[in-house]
């Protein structure tokens, strides 16, 4: 399952400060599409909107229409809740639940939907996520230590089984590399390639050549200066922007001039 | 073959010079070292003096020149009843007081609006700055008084369970009433440690469960009360240890007599620090001796709690986040 969005004239707000200005932007479903810019763009921001996270810090809110397959999920009467069970995250510190084995901490998503399950089915959602994230073979005779034991780059691909237990439609990832060494980044990188078989991706990054690698379309944000709203300047595959971008601020931004 | 030249070891390195603020680090090392030091000789004095003072009650035949003590046959006799109030009494206590005070703490940590959640938290505050005797006053004056009927309706549908049997109460001054007051008086304690630790939870784990699709009370369940258990768990054995050795309202509340399970009866059951606070003053030679006796076994019960929520929080160390 995947699913495309769209969003249309998006401004996203902390209280009375405008963040992110007017978005409107087409995402394919089964692609990779990668956010860059400088640091305060409104990048993450956008991005979190895309599954209502933004609205966990106090007095943030989105105007506009943001569409999963033609559903605008900040209609009246929407549930966040469901908005998330659709669209999952992978954050910039890989954050397994500390307290769960690494199987509980698959299983925790569909514990929350309170859908009941047999041990045998509840394996195979073990087993086919962590295969799905490349994890199975490293942690396959451990799955009842606790998650919090594994490598950085292991609990990152554990979150992402995590998110991809609950067959989300939207896979969204906050620089899911940040934090990580190259060797653990590749490991990432090569399994973004396998998810969008089945899932939309969307990615923020702060490494371009990460950006080149993995992705299909590549939005570029940018801010006139502190306190202004961050922009949308540009969004094309990833080898025009890259190799011949329209905007002169994307030539100076991926060419290394400011940034 | 190509030379590199190497260093010479060198006499009197800079390395070696001691800098000013050495002397400082050694002061507050020998300070820290002395207070703790301290803690345990004061603890040790207090066992001993608690030992010491409490033999000729624990084997008379031995430790005074009487066959046996002065209240009861043997010193088990007249100090079980005594632990079993006690224990009751804070039993009472904690059950009513922990879900309330993990409610408000969640309360004021996860849902309410920062203009509402500080003043709560101060007005919880101030439950803790109030004298304990003037919660025995109100116990005995007020709350008694308006218990009473409440133990008339348990005693006529409950009163099978052996806690409301017995005749119900007229004045209200119980055991029960006691569990109440001591309730009130744990609950900032229990309050604002959970409070505390609730806040701490890493927002980390809270987004994770949040992006899963956990409604905001999942979320406290999958992150929050994991992550605060040790805490939870450390912050109702405080509340306990306060109920365990609170004197002065249960002296003034309770109208002491014998053990009982009847909660809900005058005249029955009393605490050991009451049971001392009451007597100690006019006690001399084996009646003394009982009393410290008796605060001796108090000391023993709270040790033993303390230990056992030491032991339930370390079972689950590998899980707690701490590596």
């Amino acid at each position: 399952m995947s699913k495309r969005i769209d969003a249309r004239n998006l401004n996203v707000y902390y209280s009375k400060f405008l963040a992110v200005e007017d978005v409107n932007i087409n995402i394919e479903p089964r692609s990779v599409t990668a956010f860059i810019g400088p640091s305060g763009c409104g990048k993450t921001t956008f991005l979190r909107t895309i599954n209502r996270m933004h609205e966990v810090i106090p007095g943030a809110y989105a105007e506009g229409e943001l569409l999963l397959d033609g559903d605008n999920i900040y209609a009246p009467g929407v549930d966040p809740v469901n908005v998330r069970a659709m669209v999952g995250m992978v954050f910039q510190r890989p954050n397994p639940f500390p307290t769960m084995s690494i199987r509980d901490n698959i299983l925790a998503g569909h514990r929350l939907n309170g859908a009941r399950m047999s041990r045998s089915e509840a394996d195979d959602i073990v087993e086919r996520s962590l295969r799905g994230s490349n994890l199975w073979n490293e942690v396959k005779d451990r799955l009842d230590r606790p998650g919090s034991g594994l490598s950085g780059g292991q609990q990152q691909r554990l979150c992402i089984a995590r998110t991809i237990a609950v067959s989300p439609d939207v896979i969204l990832m906050d620089e899911p590399c940040s934090a990580l060494d190259p060797i653990s980044t590749l490991a990432i990188e090569d399994l973004i390639n396998d998810l969008k078989e089945e899932y939309t991706v969307v990615i923020v990054t702060h490494n371009m050549q990460q950006a080149a690698r993995v992705a299909d379309k590549t939005a570029f944000f940018n801010i006139a200066g502190t306190g202004k709203p961050g922009k949308l300047i540009e969004y094309d595959d990833t080898s025009t922007i890259f190799s011949n971008p329209a905007n002169e601020e994307t030539q100076n931004y991926i060419s290394g001039r400011f940034g | 073959m190509t030379q590199t030249a190497s260093a010479e070891p060198k006499k009197g390195s800079a390395l070696k010079r001691s800098r000013g603020g050495a002397a400082g680090d050694k002061v507050f090392s020998n300070t820290a070292l002395a207070a703790g030091v301290i803690i345990l000789l004061v603890l040790a004095f207090v066992a001993i003096f608690l030992v010491t003072e409490s033999l000729p009650a624990l084997w008379p035949q031995v430790f005074s020149n009487q066959d046996s003590i002065a209240s009861a046959d043997t010193f088990g006799q007249y100090v079980l009843p005594l632990m079993g109030g006690t224990v009751l009494a804070s039993i009472i206590a904690l059950i009513l007081a922990t879900p309330v005070a993990v409610g408000i703490a969640l309360y004021i940590s996860h849902y309410a609006p920062r203009k509402i959640a500080t003043p709560v938290g101060y007005v919880i505050d101030l439950l803790a700055a109030i004298p304990s005797v003037v919660y025995g006053a109100w116990g005995m004056t007020f709350l008694a008084a308006s218990m009473v009927p409440i133990y008339g309706w348990l005693h006529n549908n409950l009163g099978f369970i052996p806690f409301f049997a017995g005749d119900p109460s007229t004045t209200g001054r119980t055991l029960l009433t006691s569990g109440v007051v001591l309730a009130v008086m744990i609950l900032p304690i229990i309050t604002s440690l959970c409070r505390e630790i609730f806040i701490q939870t890493p927002k980390l784990h809270e987004e994770a469960a949040l992006a899963l699709g956990a409604t905001r009370w999942e979320m406290i369940r999958m992150t929050v009360f994991p992550f605060a258990r040790a805490g939870i768990i450390s912050s109702v054995m405080l509340g306990l240890g306060r109920a365990l050795g609170e004197t002065m309202a249960v002296t003034l509340v309770l109208s002491p007599g014998v053990f009982s399970l009847s909660l809900i009866t005058s005249g029955r059951n009393a605490t050991i620090p009451s049971e001392i606070a009451l007597n100690f003053p006019e006690a001399f030679g084996m009646r003394q001796s009982e009393l410290i006796a008796a605060g001796l076994m108090l000391f023993i019960i709270t040790l033993v709690v303390n230990m056992i929520a030491r032991w339930i929080v370390s079972r689950h160390k590998e899980f707690s986040g701490a590596n």
